[in-house]
């Protein structure tokens, strides 16, 4: 059988050093097995998260070969095996223990955003809404909150704004509730000002490690700068849309 | 004395699955104070992972279904072994908690006419899943997580409960660890829910996932509450088979509800060679027939590869056994046969199945538009659990709720595609609507220091041993040796033989977790959370094996190769497992509850 070395960072709430290791390589095996099997056989006590292991909770993410990936859904052999394999935790976050950081910021930033506010229910007590009105905004909500286009936007990983940006996962969630058919609220001063989206100066990284493949930038985050201009330079639109309460489609 | 921190909630949520999620819900907006206790992150429990749907007898897209056809399909699929109650309740409510979810933001797939479109599903005798592609269950639990972190609820991340506390015979609270911290806490209550979800993960197949050990099955036999229906464990007929890596990742159902056709290794669509006698009116006679029913001809009846999941199950197996099978021991499912019927079929199959899609071309360099995937059983969902009050969710113990997975009745010898999700909605609204009032109107409760120094003790053990040479032996070896037993021995097909050695090597497992040793320090420490679960994954194995040993006959997911027929008599009764007072497990069988005539008569009606 094929071996892989894998060189694994481990430590304690940010100190630590990489440690070696070497496992078997089965077929289709991906980087999750691998530190599962090291885990049983070598070291028992190796931290890392994970759940689902079929990509669907956003659990298992990690910076692998030094890119932000999800582990159960990263082929071994896709990540060359002639080298040692790097896995380390995501740097955008307090490290815990080996592979594990603390997300707990993403979810306290979740609770300060405006919760959904619907329109009111149709006569039959449900609600109307075309499948074109409600594509774009399912696009963003195949977000697992994986949290790696978190760890790669510069805004957080290399410039620490944690108070004043929310960083690309919440401007999708954002967009999301802007662009939703029912949603009745509106965001765009706080988009502005604590949700920070001007700090993201579309370099597209975000998008490109999003494992559902969500347009983060164009789809997301432009058209929700697009909206705060608008209400910034159009007075009139302004008061159009307070009196709404919704803003106007562009 | 080892220290721990101490907290009090009326309501403790034990799970953050949908089923918690909605009792939480419940409980917050009946106002009283609510804790929720996770050992994942919040939005990233089991249910993240369903595919299929929520069946919910809307009646968006055939007009003809109504809470009645539900409730007679649900009791038909679990072979009338259902708490009739139970799925009463379920069949005419889940509608009102599907539509409950767009209130909170939901976003789900349309039909023409811009309301919920709903899709086929085995056992479903009309369209009734409400959908978002194939990612339902990140819908279901994102909308409850969004929604619910603005109750007031207090959720404890990453908290793994290993024992529940009891005052006198009512209980009282849990005791739980702190992963990232490794520290302890005791939570007192009033009244708490179990929401723990299922069993998958004590099984080597499965398509559970990690969190899936059976612990709130556990947690509540340890304190004394009854476990029924635990010989009914659901094995998905469609697992992924290859490579190995995969094995078991689940082939959502919507497959075959899309169009998708079983064939054998001769291109044999074996499904339509064994139809079983209850389903035989309302299935196909044709390859036509079928295929018109999946394009919504509302004459056609539907194709054999929507029977119920037991039967494909078996039938899969069937091929495989007699050397029929696909090269890495499965069958064939094929989609991408339905270019021969709609033009643009590789976009329509990337549409209505993304996440299949991607998921055998990630995992499998398969790609489903173009050619067949390979498919076989895996462990999925178990239909026993613990008892409970149909209307309150309450189980033979006082104070203790359990909704969702973890709780039994609805479902019966084996559970509809669908009937989950809204089984959560509905029975996790109940429990925390009847937990939050016993709360209410019970009083305090009182903490035994002797059961907290107990549990503290429990927990500690396996890094006690680490010093002492003893034993040894580290956890996941004595939860692979499991894991392949029970996948051996209590799996698809049973006898006696085979369950009563499980049961005999069950012991000495037992004997070699209560060995295990692990290193490392409390922090965030996976073989230390192993050497935990092995607790609850025994159980889980012991009861298993003793319900299927009990049941003498075939009946739903539970077949037994020495008593291959339906017996009447079992027709009545389901087997409870309980912890005696010598702490030994005795089984017990009581009579199923007895439909009242005004739903046999639908049950009649709807043949
Ligand atoms: C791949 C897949 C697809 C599926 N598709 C569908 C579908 O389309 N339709 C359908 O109806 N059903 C489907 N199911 C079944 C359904 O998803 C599950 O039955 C359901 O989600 C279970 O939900 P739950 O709320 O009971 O528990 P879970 O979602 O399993 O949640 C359990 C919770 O309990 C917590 N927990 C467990 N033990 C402890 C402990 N000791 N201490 C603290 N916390 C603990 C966990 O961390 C978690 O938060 C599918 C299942 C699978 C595997
Ligand atoms: S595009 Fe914006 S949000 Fe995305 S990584 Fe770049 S700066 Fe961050
Ligand atoms: S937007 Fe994409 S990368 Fe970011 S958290 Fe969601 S799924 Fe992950
Ligand atoms: S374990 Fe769930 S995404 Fe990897």
């Amino acid at each position: 059988m094929d071996k892989a070395t894998f060189k694994i960072w481990r430590g304690h709430a940010g100190d630590g050093a990489f440690e070696t290791f070497e496992t078997d390589v089965w077929h289709g095996m991906v980087v999750l097995d691998a530190v599962r099997a090291i885990q049983a056989e070598q070291a028992p006590d190796l931290g890392v998260r994970w759940n689902c292991k079929a990509g669907k909770c956003g659990s298992c993410s990690a910076e692998v070969n030094g890119m932000p990936r999800l582990m159960c859904m990263t082929r071994v052999r896709e990540m060359g095996m002639d080298k040692p394999i790097t896995i380390e935790p995501l740097h955008t976050f307090p490290h815990v223990r080996d592979l594990v950081t603390d997300v707990s910021w993403n979810f306290d930033v979740k609770k300060r955003i405006k919760p959904f506010t619907p329109a009111p229910r149709d006569a039959d007590g449900s609600w109307t809404m075309a499948q074109s009105d409600v594509v774009r905004p399912q696009e963003f909500r195949k977000c697992i909150e994986c949290f790696l286009c978190q760890d790669v936007c510069h805004v957080l990983r290399d410039h620490r704004r944690y108070d004043d940006f929310v960083g690309p996962r919440y401007l999708v969630h954002l967009a999301q509730l802007e662009m939703h058919p029912l949603d009745t609220g509106d965001r765009l001063d706080e988009l502005r000002t604590e949700h920070g989206v001007g700090y993201c100066n579309i370099t597209k990284c975000c998008t490109k490690v999003c494992p559902e493949g969500i347009t983060i930038t164009d789809n997301a985050i432009i058209p929700l700068k697009e909206r705060v201009v608008d209400r910034a330079y159009d007075p009139l639109r302004k008061l159009v849309q307070i009196v709404t309460k919704k803003p106007a489609r562009s | 004395m080892a220290s721990y921190e101490r907290r009090s909630f009326d309501v403790l949520v034990i799970g953050a699955g949908g089923a918690g999620l909605r009792a939480c819900i419940e409980a917050a907006a009946a106002g009283v104070t609510v804790g929720l206790i996770t050992k994942t992150l919040l939005g990233k429990a089991h249910t993240v992972m369903a595919e299929g749907g929520i069946a919910a007898a809307l009646a968006n897209v055939d007009e003809r279904d109504s809470w009645k056809v539900h409730f007679a399909d649900t009791m038909r699929g679990g072979q009338y072994l259902n708490n009739w109650r139970m799925a009463e309740l379920h069949a005419q409510q889940s509608p009102d908690r599907v539509r409950e979810l767009e209130a909170w933001g939901a976003l789900m797939d349309r039909t023409d006419r811009g309301k919920i479109l709903q899709r086929n599903f085995g056992g479903h005798a009309y369209p009734r899943l409400a959908h978002v592609g194939d990612r339902t269950g990140l819908e279901l639990i994102r909308t409850l997580q969004d929604h619910g972190v603005h109750q007031g609820i207090e959720v404890f991340n990453e908290y793994t409960v290993t024992r529940l506390l009891k005052d006198g015979g009512r209980v009282s609270g849990c005791f739980a660890y702190d992963r990232n911290k490794g520290s302890f806490i005791v939570f007192e209550a009033k009244a708490l829910i179990l929401a723990t979800g299922g069993v998958g993960r004590a099984y080597r197949i499965t398509s559970n996932s990690w969190e899936c050990t059976g612990d709130g099955h556990s947690l509540a036999y340890e304190a004394g509450a009854d476990l029924i229906d635990m010989e009914f464990i659901q094995f998905h007929p469609t697992g992924m088979v290859w490579p190995p890596s995969a094995e078991g990742i689940l082939v959502t159902e919507g497959v075959r509800g899309e169009g998708g056709v079983l064939r054998n290794s001769e291109g044999r669509r074996f499904m339509f060679d064994d139809i079983p006698p209850l389903y035989r009116d309302q299935t196909a006679d044709t390859e036509e027939e079928g295929w018109r029913y999946v394009i919504g001809d509302r004459d056609a009846r539907r194709p054999p590869e929507l029977l119920t999941r037991d039967h494909v199950a078996r039938c899969i197996l069937r091929e495989v056994r007699e050397g029929r099978g696909s090269p890495h021991g499965g069958a064939f499912l094929d989609i991408s046969w339905i270019r021969e019927k709609i033009p643009s079929s590789e976009e329509h199959i990337r549409r209505k199945l993304p996440s299949m899609y991607h998921q055998f071309m990630q995992l499998a360099n398969v790609d489903i538009t173009k050619e067949p995937m390979e498919v076989g059983p895996t462990t999925h969902y178990v239909m026993g659990g613990v008892r409970v009050d149909a209307d309150t969710q309450m189980s033979t113990v006082e104070g203790l709720f359990a909704a969702g997975e973890v709780a039994a009745g609805l479902h019966g010898a084996n559970r509809l595609g669908g009937n989950s999700l809204s089984d959560l909605l509905v029975f996790g609204k109940l429990a925390g609507e009847h937990a939050a009032d016993f709360a209410k109107r019970r009083g305090t409760v009182s903490l035994d220091e002797g059961e907290i120094d107990l549990a503290a003790r429990e927990a500690l053990a396996p890094l006690d041993r680490r010093g002492e040479g003893v034993g040894g032996e580290g956890p996941y070896q004595v939860q692979f040796a499991l894991q392949d037993l029970l996948q051996e021995k209590v799996g698809i097909v049973r006898d006696a033989e085979r369950v009563t050695a499980a049961l005999h090597e069950i012991q000495g497992l037992k004997a070699r977790a209560s060995g295990v040793a692990v290193n490392g320090s409390r922090e965030y420490n996976p073989g230390w959370h192993t050497a935990l679960d092995l607790k609850h994954m025994l159980v889980i194995g012991e009861a298993a094996a003793r319900a299927a040993l009990t049941r003498t006959e075939s009946r739903g997911a539970h077949t037994r190769d020495d008593h291959p027929g339906k017996d009447p008599e079992w027709g009545k009764k389901n087997v409870v497992v309980r912890r005696s007072s010598t702490g030994e497990m005795e089984v017990d069988t009581i009579p199923c509850p007895v439909i009242p005539e005004h739903l046999q008569q639908i049950i009649r009606e709807q043949g």
